[in-house]
C-alpha cells in the first residue's frame, strides 16, 4: 500500500449536542491510499465522525485537513470528497446517467467531460446497460453501485463509506464487499468505511478504527486487533463466536505467574505481559478458534471437561461445555463433532490469550 | 376462480355500510339526476316535466351574470390555487427547519382551515369594512385621508376574495406538503450536499418530484374547495358589489331560491359538474391503463 504522505488528518475533533457530548477529542491520521474501516456498535459515534468529515455537520472543536488543507469549515463539495450512503440516496425522478451527472451539470463542467466521466464511471462498475433507467427500476445491489459512481465521477481523493452494505442481503453483501475491495486496488484512493460488520471490517481494511462511545478504543491492523485487543471491549466485539471470558485472579508462585479460577489453575509462563503485572483480580479471555480440542496433552494447559451443548454452523462447530464452573466455547472441525455428554479433553497455549485488568478492562 | 355471493359480501360489513349507500345513492346519485333531468325542463317555482330541450343552457350561456360568475371562478381558482401552491410549500420548508415550537405554529396555520367559511368571510369582512375595519382604523389613528376599502369596489373585491381564500387554505396545504417533505430521506438530502447542489435547486429538482404524491393531494383539495365555494363570497361580498363577485355555486343558489328559476339553475349546477365528471373520467382512464399494464407485465 503506497503510503506516502497523510490525507485526512483529524485533530482534536469534538462534537456535543446541547450537553451530549458525542465525539470526545478524537484524533486520526489517514495515509494517502489508506482504506480505514470505522467499526462499533449502534451509538457508537463512527457515522457521526464521517459526517464531520464529509462536512455534513459542523464540529464544535477541532480542525480537519485534507490533503493538506484545511477544510474544517469548508462546504462538502469543496472537500474534495464522494460519498456513499446506506440508502443509497439516489434522485428517484432522474435515470442514472441523471444521476451520476446532475452535481457535475450544476457545477458547470462542459459537456464532454461529463461524458467522460460518466464512461469511465460506468465501465469501472460494470452499470452500463443501466445508464437510461430510473433507480427504482435496479435492484439494490445495482443502486449501490450507482451510487458508488456518483462519488466516482466526482474525481475526488477521499471516498467515504456510510455502511454502504446495510441494506443488502448476505449474499449480494459479499459480492459487493470484494467488488469494493476491488475498486480500492484499482483506484488507489482514501476511503474511509462506516460499518458495525466486523467481517466487513477484517476483510476490507487496511487500518480498524474500534470505536465506543465517542472515542477510538484501538486503531490497528485487523490481525493485530484481533489477536491483541487493547481493552476487554474490542476483545469482545470483535470474533464471532465471541471470545471467552473468565472472572478469576493472577498469582504468582515461584517465580512464575499463573492465572487461577476455582480449581483450575492456568500457567502463564508464554503469555507476553504488556507490564509487570500484580496478583489480583483479572479477566482472561480466549477465542474459541484457539482452543485444541482432543489433541493430546502436549499443551501448557490441559484440561477434562464434558460437552453441554453442541451447535453445528455448517462449517465448524461450537462446542460449549463447563470448565471448573465457567462456561467455555471451542470451535471444531465439522468432522469432529462430539456428542452432548461426552467426556472431551481440551487444550490451548495461553500465548494466544488476552488477559485484562479486572476493573479498568485494560490488556495486562 | 368464481369466489360465491357470501364470501365476496361479509354480511355484517354489508349491514354497516347500507345506511352509507343509501345516503350515497339517495343523495348524489338521484339527486344529480333530478338536477340533470330538471335542467332539461322549464322549471319555475316547482319542478315540472315540461322539457324543452337544450333552452335552459342557451338562456344560461346569454346571461351576464353566469359569464361574470364563470370568468370569476377561473380567476379565483387559479389565483388562490398557485398561491396556496407557492405559500404552503414555503411554508412546510419553514417548518422542517427543525423550528422551536412547530406544533403551535402549526396550530395557528392550520386553525383557518378548521374555521367555518362563514366566519372566515365575516372576519375579513369586518376587517375591510371601511366603516368597522382597517380604514376606520387608521382613521381614527389620526391618518384621515387613508383609503383602504377593496370590498366595495367592483374592480378590488375579488382580489380581496382570493386573499381570504389563500388565507383559509395554505395552512392545509402546508400541512400535506410538510408531511410529503418529512418523507424525503435525510441522505437524499446530504447527497446533494456532496454533490454540491444548492438548496433551492435540491427543492426544485429532486425533492419537489419525490412529492408528486403530496402535491396532487394538496391540488385536488384546493380545486374541490374552488369549485364549490359559495359561503366565504356570501359572507364577504354577497356576490357584489353589483356581481361582480358572483361564482357558479352562488349563481345557482340565488337563481333557485330568490329568482324561482329551477331549471335554469338546474342547467348551470349541472354545467359545474361536467368538469368535475371530465376530470374523473380521465383520471379513472389512466388508472384503468396503468393497472392493465401493471396486469400484463404480471
Amino acid at each position: 500500500m503506497a503510503q506516502n504522505g497523510t490525507s485526512v488528518s483529524i485533530q482534536d475533533l469534538s462534537l456535543n449536542f446541547g450537553a451530549v457530548s458525542v465525539l470526545k477529542t478524537l484524533n486520526l491520521d489517514v495515509a494517502e491510499g489508506e482504506f480505514v474501516v470505522l467499526l462499533g456498535p449502534s451509538g457508537c459515534g463512527k457515522s457521526t465522525l464521517l459526517n464531520c468529515v464529509a462536512g455534513l455537520l459542523d464540529i464544535s472543536e477541532g480542525r480537519i485537513f485534507i490533503k493538506g488543507k484545511n477544510v474544517t469549515w469548508e462546504e462538502p463539495k469543496d472537500r474534495g470528497i464522494g460519498m456513499v450512503f446506506q440508502s443509497y440516496a439516489l434522485y428517484p425522478q432522474m435515470t442514472v446517467e441523471k444521476n451520476l451527472s446532475f452535481g457535475l451539470r450544476v457545477a458547470g463542467l462542459p459537456k464532454e467531460e461529463i461524458a467522460k466521466r460518466i464512461a469511465r464511471a460506468a465501465e469501472i462498475l460494470q452499470i452500463e446497460p443501466l445508464l437510461q433507467r430510473k433507480p427504482s427500476a435496479l435492484s439494490g445491489g445495482q443502486r449501490q453501485r450507482v451510487a458508488i459512481g456518483r462519488a466516482l465521477v466526482r474525481d475526488v481523493d477521499v471516498f467515504l463509506f456510510d455502511e454502504p452494505l446495510s441494506n443488502l442481503d448476505a449474499k449480494l453483501r459479499s459480492e459487493l464487499r470484494v467488488e469494493i475491495k476491488l475498486l480500492h486496488r484499482k483506484l488507489q484512493n482514501t476511503m474511509i468505511y462506516v460499518t458495525h460488520d466486523q467481517i466487513e471490517a477484517m476483510t476490507l481494511a487496511d487500518r480498524i478504527a474500534v470505536m465506543k462511545g465517542g472515542v477510538i478504543q484501538q486503531l490497528d491492523a485487523p490481525q493485530t486487533i484481533y489477536n491483541r485487543p487493547v481493552n476487554r471491549f474490542v476483545a469482545g466485539f470483535l470474533g464471532s463466536p465471541a471470545m471467552n471470558f473468565i472472572d478469576g485472579r493472577l498469582e504468582k508462585d515461584k517465580g512464575d505467574w499463573y492465572f487461577i479460577v476455582e480449581d483450575v489453575r492456568i500457567p502463564l509462563a508464554t503469555y507476553a505481559f504488556e507490564k509487570e503485572p500484580v496478583p489480583g483480580p483479572a479477566v482472561f479471555g480466549m477465542r474459541p478458534e484457539h482452543v485444541a480440542f482432543n489433541s493430546g496433552t502436549g499443551w501448557p494447559f490441559t484440561a477434562d471437561a464434558n460437552v453441554e451443548v453442541v451447535e453445528p454452523m455448517g462449517s465448524d462447530t461450537l462446542v460449549w461445555l463447563k470448565l471448573g464452573k465457567q462456561n467455555f466455547t471451542v470451535r471444531v472441525t465439522s468432522e469432529r463433532t462430539p456428542r452432548n455428554a461426552d467426556a472431551v479433553s481440551i487444550g490451548f497455549d495461553p500465548m494466544r490469550a488476552s488477559l485484562f485488568d479486572a476493573e479498568t478492562g485494560n490488556r495486562l | 376462480m368464481q369466489r360465491s355471493w357470501r364470501q365476496r359480501f361479509h354480511l355484517p360489513a354489508v349491514i354497516g355500510t347500507i345506511p352509507m349507500i343509501l345516503v350515497a345513492v339517495g343523495v348524489f346519485v338521484i339527486g344529480i339526476g333530478f338536477s340533470v333531468l330538471w335542467s332539461f325542463t322549464s322549471s319555475k317555482l316547482f319542478p315540472t316535466y315540461d322539457f324543452v330541450g337544450l333552452a335552459q343552457y342557451r338562456r344560461l350561456w346569454a346571461d351576464s351574470r353566469w359569464l361574470v360568475s364563470v370568468n370569476n371562478i377561473w380567476f379565483f381558482g387559479l389565483m388562490s390555487i398557485s398561491c396556496n401552491m407557492v405559500f404552503g410549500y414555503l411554508l412546510a420548508v419553514f417548518m422542517d427547519q427543525r423550528i422551536r415550537q412547530e406544533d403551535l405554529f402549526r396550530s395557528i396555520f392550520l386553525y383557518p382551515f378548521a374555521m367555518s367559511l362563514i366566519v372566515t368571510g365575516l372576519v375579513w369582512q369586518w376587517v375591510l369594512d371601511p366603516n368597522l375595519g382597517l380604514q376606520a382604523a387608521m382613521r381614527n389613528l389620526g391618518w384621515s385621508s387613508f383609503s383602504f376599502a377593496p370590498l366595495v369596489d367592483a374592480n378590488t373585491a375579488i382580489y380581496a376574495l382570493v386573499v381570504a381564500g389563500i388565507w383559509q387554505g395554505s395552512g392545509v396545504t402546508m400541512a400535506i406538503l410538510l408531511a410529503g417533505l418529512r418523507g424525503v430521506d435525510e441522505e437524499i438530502w446530504k447527497a446533494a450536499r456532496v454533490d454540491g447542489i444548492p438548496t433551492w435547486r435540491t427543492h426544485l429538482s429532486i425533492v419537489a418530484p419525490m412529492m408528486k404524491g403530496a402535491f396532487a393531494t394538496a391540488f385536488v383539495l384546493q380545486c374541490v374547495g374552488v369549485v364549490r365555494v359559495y359561503d366565504l363570497v356570501i359572507a364577504m361580498t354577497g356576490g357584489g358589489p353589483g356581481i361582480a363577485t358572483s361564482m357558479p355555486a352562488v349563481y345557482v343558489i340565488q337563481l333557485i331560491t330568490v329568482r324561482q328559476n329551477v331549471g335554469q339553475g338546474m342547467a348551470a349546477a349541472t354545467m359545474m359538474l361536467l368538469p368535475v365528471l371530465v376530470v374523473l373520467g380521465f383520471s379513472g382512464l389512466v388508472l384503468w391503463r396503468r393497472n392493465r399494464r401493471q396486469g400484463a407485465r404480471v
